[in-house]
C-alpha cells in the first residue's frame, strides 16, 4: 500500500500541472469575453482557484513521494 | 485517553454540554441566516443598490455576490483561526458574530444608489467582504468549541448538530422574508420592507451575544493556556511546518473538497438544474428543495452519531463515491420528469390569459400567459411580459420569454425524492467532517489549521460548482449548435465537475485517511 501510496504522488504532480493548464487556458477565454459575470469568474479561478489546485496537488504530490503519508 | 483528559471531560456535565452546542449552534445558524438573506433578497438589492445601467455599480455587485459568497472567507479562516489559537475560542467566535451581526444591520441601514449614489454599492461591497470573513472565522470556532467540550468518543455526535445550521439558517431567512412579505406587501417590501430582515438580525445575534457570554472558554483550550502549551505563531506552526502542512492538504484533497461539491450539487445546483435546465415554476422549485432538506437534515446527526462507531472516513468517501455514480442517472432522470418532448399534449385543452399589473414607478406590465396541457397532468406555460412606461404607453418594450413547468403531483414527489437522495450524500460528507478536521490537528493549531481546508473545500471547490456547472452546459450548448449531436445529453455536462472533484477525493482520501480517530499528542 505504501508503494501504491509513493507512486501515485506522480499522478497528483501530474494532474495538478494539468488542470492548471486546463484551468489557465478556459478562465483567459472568460476574461476576453465581453461579459461582466466572465471576466470576473475568469479572474477568480486565475487568481485564486489555479494556485490553490496547482500549488496544492504538487505540494500533495511531492509529500506523498517522498512518504510522508505512510503508515 | 490521559489522566488528565479524562479528569476534564468528567467534570463536563451533558447539562453544560448541551448549553455549550446551543450557544454555538445559535450563533452559527444566525450567521447563516445573516449570510443568506443577502442572497435570497439579491432582485431587490440589486435593484436598490446596483443600477444595471451604471457599469461600475455592476462590477461591485458582482464582486459583492462573488467575493463573500467564497472567495473571502478563507482569508477570515487564516484571521480568526490565528486568533482562536492565540486568545481563545470563545472570545473569537464572539467578535465573528459581532461582526457577522453588525454588517448585517448595516446593510439594512444604508441608503439606495438614488439616494447616495456610487457610496451605496461601496459600502455593500466593504460590508459583504466583513460578512465573508467573519464567517471564514465562526465555524472552525464553533466545531472546536464543541468538539473540545464533548467526550472523545462521541465527538461525532456532539459536532453534528453545528452541521444541521447551515441547512437552518436557509430555512429561518426564507421564512422571516417570506412572514416580512405577507405582513407589509409585496410593493411596500421590494419598497423598504427588505430592510426588515436585515435591521430584525441585529436582535438575534444580540440574544446569541448574551448566551455566549455565558459560556466558559473550551476546557481543552483552558487546559494548554494553563500549562503555558498555546502556539506563539499557530499560521506559521500550521503552515510551515511539514508535519502539520501534509495533514492540512490531506484534508484539502482527501476530504473537504469532494465534500465542497457534494454539498453545493445537492443543495444549491439541484435547485438551479429544476429552475433553469427544467423549467420548473419559482415556488414549485422551492418547495421541492425545501421539502427535500426537511425531510434530510435529522441525517446530519445520524450519520456524526455514526461515524463515531463505524469511522468517520468510511461514511464521508461513501456519500462521495454515491454522488460520482449516481449523480448523472439521478440528473436524467430529474429532467426527464419535465422533458416535454416525451409526452402527449391536450391539444384542445390549451388555455391564454391576459393580466395587468401597474407598476410602482407608473409603468404598465402586460403578462401573457399561454398554458398547455399534457395527459399525465403536467402543464407547460409560456409567459410573455411586456411592460409599456407612463411616458410611451403605446410603445411597449420587447416582450421577456420565459417558459415555467408545474409537475404533477406524483412527479413532484419524485423530484423531491431524487433531490432529497443527493442531500443524504450531503449529511453523509457533511455531519461527520467537523470531528474529522478537529481530530486532525493538536489543539494548539486546532481553530488555524481546519478553518483553511474546510472554507478553501467548502467555499471554494463547492461554492464555485454553480459557475463551473453552468460553464460546462453552456459549452456542451454551443458545441451542439455547430455540430448538432456531437455531446449526448448537454444539459449533463455541468455534472463533470462536481463527479472529477469528488472522484480524485474518494481515491485521496480511500488511499491515505486513516480510518481510526486521530488523537494528538495534548488532547
Amino acid at each position: 500500500m505504501d508503494a501504491i501510496k509513493k507512486y501515485l504522488g506522480i499522478v497528483w504532480i501530474l494532474l495538478g500541472v494539468y488542470a492548471g493548464y486546463d484551468r489557465i487556458t478556459d478562465s483567459l477565454t472568460k476574461i476576453a469575453s465581453d461579459k461582466l459575470e466572465d471576466r470576473v469568474f475568469g479572474w477568480v479561478v486565475l487568481c485564486v482557484l489555479v494556485p490553490i489546485v496547482v500549488g496544492g496537488l504538487i505540494l500533495f504530490g511531492t509529500y506523498a513521494w517522498q512518504e510522508e503519508y505512510d503508515e | 485517553m490521559t489522566g488528565k483528559k479524562a479528569k476534564v471531560q468528567q467534570a463536563v456535565s451533558k447539562r453544560t454540554l448541551f448549553s455549550v452546542i446551543s450557544a454555538s449552534s445559535v450563533g452559527t445558524l444566525i450567521e447563516w441566516y445573516d449570510f443568506y438573506i443577502f442572497g435570497s433578497l439579491a432582485a431587490i438589492l440589486s435593484s436598490q443598490f446596483f443600477p444595471k445601467d451604471n457599469p461600475t455599480a455592476a462590477l461591485l455587485s458582482t464582486l459583492a455576490t462573488f467575493a463573500a459568497g467564497f472567495v473571502v472567507r478563507p482569508f477570515g479562516a487564516l484571521v480568526f483561526g490565528r486568533l482562536g489559537d492565540l486568545v481563545g475560542r470563545k472570545y473569537t467566535f464572539l467578535v465573528t458574530l459581532v461582526l457577522m451581526g453588525g454588517s448585517t444591520f448595516a446593510i439594512g441601514l444604508i441608503p439606495g444608489y438614488a439616494t447616495i449614489g456610487f457610496w451605496a454599492p461601496l459600502l455593500v461591497l466593504l460590508l459583504r467582504l466583513i460578512q465573508g470573513l467573519a464567517l471564514g472565522g465562526e465555524y472552525g470556532g464553533a466545531a472546536t468549541y464543541v468538539a473540545e467540550y464533548a467526550p472523545e468518543n462521541q465527538r461525532g455526535y456532539y459536532t453534528s448538530f453545528i452541521q444541521t445550521t447551515a441547512t437552518l439558517g436557509l430555512f429561518v431567512s426564507l421564512g422571516v422574508i417570506l412572514i416580512t412579505r405577507e405582513s407589509l406587501g409585496v410593493e411596500a417590501f421590494a419598497d423598504w420592507g427588505w430592510r426588515v430582515p436585515f435591521i430584525l438580525s441585529i436582535l438575534l445575534v444580540g440574544v446569541s451575544i448574551i448566551i455566549r457570554m455565558r459560556m466558559a472558554e473550551s476546557p481543552l483550550f483552558s487546559k494548554l493556556k494553563t500549562e503555558g502549551k498555546i502556539s506563539k505563531n499557530p499560521l506559521a506552526e500550521s503552515f510551515g511546518k511539514k508535519q502539520n502542512l501534509k495533514m492540512v492538504l490531506l484534508a484539502l484533497f482527501g476530504a473537504t473538497a469532494g465534500q465542497g461539491v457534494i454539498w453545493y450539487t445537492g443543495q444549491f445546483y439541484a435547485l438551479s438544474f429544476i429552475q433553469k435546465a427544467c423549467n420548473v415554476e419559482f415556488v414549485q422549485s422551492n418547495v421541492i428543495v425545501a421539502v427535500a432538506l426537511l425531510g434530510a437534515t435529522p441525517f446530519f446527526v445520524i450519520f456524526g452519531g455514526l461515524s463515531d462507531r463505524i469511522g468517520r472516513k468510511n461514511i464521508m468517501l461513501a456519500g462521495m463515491l454515491l454522488g460520482v455514480l449516481t449523480y448523472r442517472p439521478i440528473y436524467d432522470k430529474m429532467y426527464s420528469l419535465t422533458d416535454l418532448t416525451t409526452r402527449q399534449e391536450l391539444s384542445d385543452a390549451q388555455t391564454i390569459s391576459r393580466k395587468l399589473a401597474k407598476q410602482p414607478n407608473g409603468d404598465l406590465l402586460t403578462t401573457s400567459t399561454k398554458s398547455h396541457f399534457y395527459s399525465d397532468g403536467l402543464i407547460a406555460k409560456d409567459i410573455e411580459k411586456t411592460i409599456a412606461t407612463s411616458k410611451a404607453p403605446n410603445s411597449p418594450s420587447k416582450p421577456e420569454l420565459t417558459k415555467a413547468v408545474v409537475l404533477p403531483s406524483r412527479s413532484f414527489w419524485l423530484m423531491i425524492f431524487l433531490v432529497f437522495i443527493q442531500v443524504l450524500y450531503v449529511t453523509m460528507v457533511y455531519g461527520p467532517i467537523a470531528a474529522f478536521l478537529v481530530e486532525l490537528f493538536p489543539t494548539r493549531i486546532r481553530y488555524t489549521s481546519m478553518s483553511l481546508p474546510y472554507h478553501i473545500g467548502n467555499g471554494i471547490f463547492g461554492g464555485l460548482t454553480p459557475f463551473i456547472a453552468t460553464a460546462l452546459v453552456a459549452t456542451a450548448t454551443k458545441a451542439n449548435e455547430v455540430a448538432p449531436g456531437s455531446v449526448d445529453k448537454p444539459y449533463l455536462e455541468g455534472l463533470w465537475y462536481p463527479i472529477l472533484v469528488a472522484g480524485v477525493c474518494f481515491v485521496i482520501g480511500l488511499l491515505y485517511l486513516n480510518n481510526k480517530r486521530y488523537t494528538t499528542a495534548d488532547d
